[in-house]
């Protein structure tokens, strides 16, 4: 048989983005520590749902660490106190029978809360629409070789390429500095020379926008890489500050 | 439209296979720029084949309205691929070819696919592969700066393309940033957290859709000239899948509903590499990727008694000497081994568990060693193959895979069955398309690993931006419908309000996750990895009760005003039951194993899946006849021109 335990949650809820949240206490029972945490917070639901009481309403979606749906701030932590875990990744075997777990949404300016635990980011679509891309369309484009790429290089852009976009590093961030996200989409396509071509234009343009949405400024506190559940680095926020720079320079 | 009325026109273009795409390009009518401006194209879903689909048609001057259930587009589960995608371009100058690509895939189905849609998708692959390296994908490369290839089960060839193990991931962000462009550039409307409930026809032809806004409730009406489904498949049928919890096969039950054919909706795949089962509360199934068919090494205790012993926590796996175990696919495939397709190495780990070799304290679960690779290739080079995957099976099972064995079992995977189309991606209703895992077209009777990333964007970059426009060159006439002085929007309204209300009022006493589990439980025992005559009967009128229990019993708290996740998930419920029907009576009807559908009755001496060629060489297409109705069978023969049929053989 499983090991199972029993613990006291303080729930964050929310009825809407201007309405005034409060914890509410839910006691759960017999958790087998197999489970993963929303695995947890679905026997919450059930409970919820047999006493005819609202769910708890949450964001997630694969349960396998790569959609970058699920978020939730667990015990003063974004995705919980495992390492290089998205929340649906985290088990309850992290937790001891008896604890009581304080589960709260990302808490961010630009990330308004929808609901309870659900919070709006698209902020970070605008972020890749002011020009996170290479501005190519479809058909017409050379043959996948006809460009070599050091691996080098190629490796470093697939680092940087991680990002699930959960908004870890925002929630992070004493600033809520979108820093991490922002620079780590500049650096994967800088490195690269498809994304080369427009680099300097691509850094400007992206940061306009994360300004203009209410993230606020990057002062190194590094939080943002601790907490990111796929470990990417603050180095890319070096490599935007270059990019950024020389752009500024030239305009 | 009554039984005779309906004659199923797949449109193939005349000549020989390789010139077929070609021909029919060159004679298709297209629509010139200052119209395209005039065409509204609404596409659901932004997975691999929406998101690319939408790009494209943006990009041509299309005007887009882009749907997706989640926050982002980019959370669409094509995200989730990990292993790769195939293309032929055969730069390892291993012998590959676009017709040895067709073949394998059509062979790979079980010879139940269109001969002339697979070559196409073989044709365009390779410039999936330009047009994702353009985008700025970082696959994965050698150390001279070209693109790194790997070989995939069902194949003699290197021909997979990635990006370390999540190459899904990639590919959804290429096709993501280029509709983020298009949404910039004003192409495309995007709506978020916006869910498909009904598709509305008018004269005949798809016209607009309803769409649930899910944060306010609100029901909104879209019109466009042409409605495109890219909602991926239905393996969520089963309750416990690899699918992510929000993929749903609602937007092809509704296309269903209103007069598109189902087809082929038992051809599931079970994947073999998946994460075994824990316990009751369990949400979902985790998939370890395929690719690590390539280093790892299947086996379970050649003993009985060594089974036991480890199911009993007695004896670990590392303990059991090597003659004693048994490498049981390349014992009984030699010439393919662990690398046989999918459907093949599902059967044969369910096989030894069945016979009472499984492992784990369920029995049902098979090793997946990654020992012998480790000495071979040092552990640093299998961390760089597969480091994150192993990170994910630590995380999950607290084990590590480095040290001991992985423990693996099959689960539903995917779903080669869907809306049925034409060469055009057409279904039958006009003006209504459907790309990607949502449609049946080109997997056949069962998908060969890293082709699902291959069709879902050959669909949205190079097939359907090609094919609708033969169909809106003669639409360019057709002015914008203002949705709300067009009844046909407000009948269609009205009716998902009446069925929402009609949802909320049963106030019965059970989840809906508590009756999907049922469901589950029946498609997994009667539907699932090896089928019968009996089971599937019975599998039928089980599902009629299921039906009967949700809407008498189903207890939904809250309304229909703002967000209401219960709502969304029994409305969803509601038409996976209809799926699921749907999935039985067709594997009751298809008297033959194919692929992954394997009839207990129909199996070769070595328990490998016969056909029945003469009988049910055809597509089963299912045509809704009202609710309570049976509904009626249209076959679709597949004729065979250019390949022979042969049995499968991986030995």
């Amino acid at each position: 048989m499983d090991k199972t335990i029993n613990l006291t949650l303080k729930v964050w809820r929310q009825n809407g983005p201007r309405e005034k949240g409060h914890f509410e206490t839910y006691q759960v029972k017999n958790i087998s520590v197999d489970s993963s945490f929303l695995e947890m917070l679905d026997i919450l639901n059930e409970q919820l749902i047999s006493e005819n009481k609202e769910p708890v309403a949450f964001d997630h979606d694969c349960r396998e660490g790569i959609c970058g749906m699920c978020s939730l701030y667990i015990n003063g932590r974004p995705h919980g106190p495992d390492d290089d875990v998205t929340t649906c990744q985290l088990h309850m075997r992290r937790f001891k029978d008896g604890d009581t777990v304080t589960i709260e949404p990302w808490r961010a300016k630009a990330f308004p809360v929808i609901k309870d635990l659900m919070v709006n980011r698209s902020a970070f679509d605008e972020i890749i629409a002011a020009g996170g891309y290479v501005s190519v369309s479809t058909g017409g484009v050379p043959d996948g070789n006809a460009i070599p790429i050091p691996k080098p290089d190629a490796d470093e852009a697939m680092d940087a390429a991680a990002c699930i976009g959960c908004g870890a590093c925002v929630a992070a961030c004493k600033n809520a500095s979108a820093m991490l996200f922002l620079s780590a989409k500049v650096s994967q396509l800088a490195l690269l020379p498809q994304g080369r071509v427009e680099a300097k234009r691509r850094a400007i343009a992206m940061v306009n926008k994360m300004n203009e949405l209410g993230f606020g400024a990057c002062t190194n506190t590094r939080a943002c890489e601790a907490e990111c559940p796929k470990s990417v680095s603050i180095s890319h926020i070096a490599r935007l500050n270059r990019e950024f720079l020389k752009a500024s320079f030239a305009s | 439209m009554s039984k005779s009325d309906l004659k199923i026109n797949s449109k193939i273009p005349e000549g020989q296979l390789a010139e077929k795409w070609t021909n029919y390009k060159t004679h298709q009518k297209l629509v010139n720029p200052a119209n395209k401006r005039r065409l509204d194209v609404i596409v659901v879903g932004t997975g691999l084949a929406g998101a690319s689909a939408a790009a494209s048609l943006a990009e041509l001057g299309f005007k887009v309205k882009n749907f997706t259930i989640q926050d982002s587009p980019r959370r669409a589960h094509s995200i989730a691929a990990q292993g790769g995608i195939n293309a032929a371009k055969n730069y390892p100058n291993d012998g590959d070819s676009v017709y040895r690509l067709f073949y394998d895939t059509i062979k790979g189905g079980d010879y139940r696919a269109r001969e002339a849609n697979v070559y196409r998708l073989a044709e365009v692959s390779n410039s999936i592969i330009d047009q994702c390296v353009a985008q700025g994908v970082p696959f994965a490369r050698e150390y001279g700066g070209l693109l790194d290839n790997r070989s995939f089960g069902g194949a003699q060839v290197s021909r997979t393309f990635y990006a370390r193990g999540q190459t899904g991931q990639q590919l959804l962000l290429g096709a993501y940033q280029a509709l983020m462009r298009q949404v910039h550039n004003g192409g495309v409307e995007l709506h978020t957290r916006t869910e498909l409930v009904d598709i509305v026809i008018v004269d005949g032809k798809a016209r607009g859709i309803i769409a649930r806004d899910l944060v306010t409730g609100k029901l909104h009406r879209h019109f466009g000239h042409a409605v495109v489904l890219a909602t991926g498949g239905y393996g969520n049928t089963f309750f416990l899948s690899t699918n992510a919890m929000g993929s749903n096969g609602s937007a092809a039950i509704k296309a269903y509903h209103k007069g598109a054919l189902f087809a082929n909706p038992c051809y599931a795949q079970i994947h073999p590499t998946c994460i075994p089962v824990h316990g009751e509360f369990q949400s979902k199934l985790t998939l370890m990727s395929e690719s690590l068919r390539n280093d790892g090494r299947i086996w379970v205790p050649k003993k009985k008694e060594d089974a036991e012993a480890i199911r009993a926590g007695r004896l670990k796996p590392t303990q059991i000497a090597e003659d004693d175990r048994d490498y049981y696919l390349e014992r009984r495939y030699p010439a393919f081994g662990n690398l046989v397709p999918r459907d093949v190495a599902s059967r044969a780990a369910k096989e030894r568990c069945d016979a009472g070799f499984g492992v784990n304290a369920t029995g049902l679960a098979v090793y997946l060693d990654f020992k012998e690779a480790i000495e071979r290739l040092g552990r640093k080079v299998i961390e760089e193959r597969y480091g994150n995957l192993f990170q994910m099976y630590e995380k999950i099972t607290d084990e590590n895979p480095y040290e001991t064995p992985m423990m693996i079992y099959p689960a539903i995977h995917y779903t080669m069955g869907g809306i049925w189309v034409d060469y055009e991606l057409q279904t039958t209703i006009p003006g209504l398309f459907c790309c990607g895992e949502a449609n049946f077209s080109d997997h056949g009777a069962n998908r060969l690993g890293a082709s699902a990333l291959m069709q879902g964007l050959a669909d949205g970059y190079f097939v359907l931006p090609y094919t609708i426009q033969n169909y809106l060159a003669d639409d360019i006439r057709t002015p914008r419908m203002d949705p709300d002085k067009q009844p046909e929007f407000a009948e269609a309204e009205a009716g998902v309000t009446k069925r929402f209300e009609k949802l909320l009022a049963i106030k019965g006493a059970r989840s809906v996750d508590s009756i999907h589990k049922e469901l589950g439980i029946i498609m997994w025992d009667f539907v699932g990895m090896a089928r019968n005559k009996d089971g599937l009967k019975q599998a039928v009128e089980k599902i009629d009760a299921i039906r009967k229990e949700f809407w008498t019993n189903v207890r939904i708290p809250g309304n229909t005003d703002g967000m209401n996740v219960e709502l969304e998930k029994a409305s969803r419920l509601a038409d996976f039951i209809e799926i699921g029907s749907l999935m039985a009576r067709d594997a009751y009807n298809r008297e033959e194993s194919c692929g992954g559908h394997f009839r207990e009755e129909y199996q070769t001496e070595e328990g490998e899946a016969l056909r029945q060629d003469d009988k049910f060489s055809y597509v089963s297409c299912w045509k809704y006849a009202g609710d309570g109705q049976e509904p009626e069978l249209v076959k679709e023969p597949l004729d065979y021109e250019f390949v022979k049929r042969a049995q499968r053989n991986y030995k």
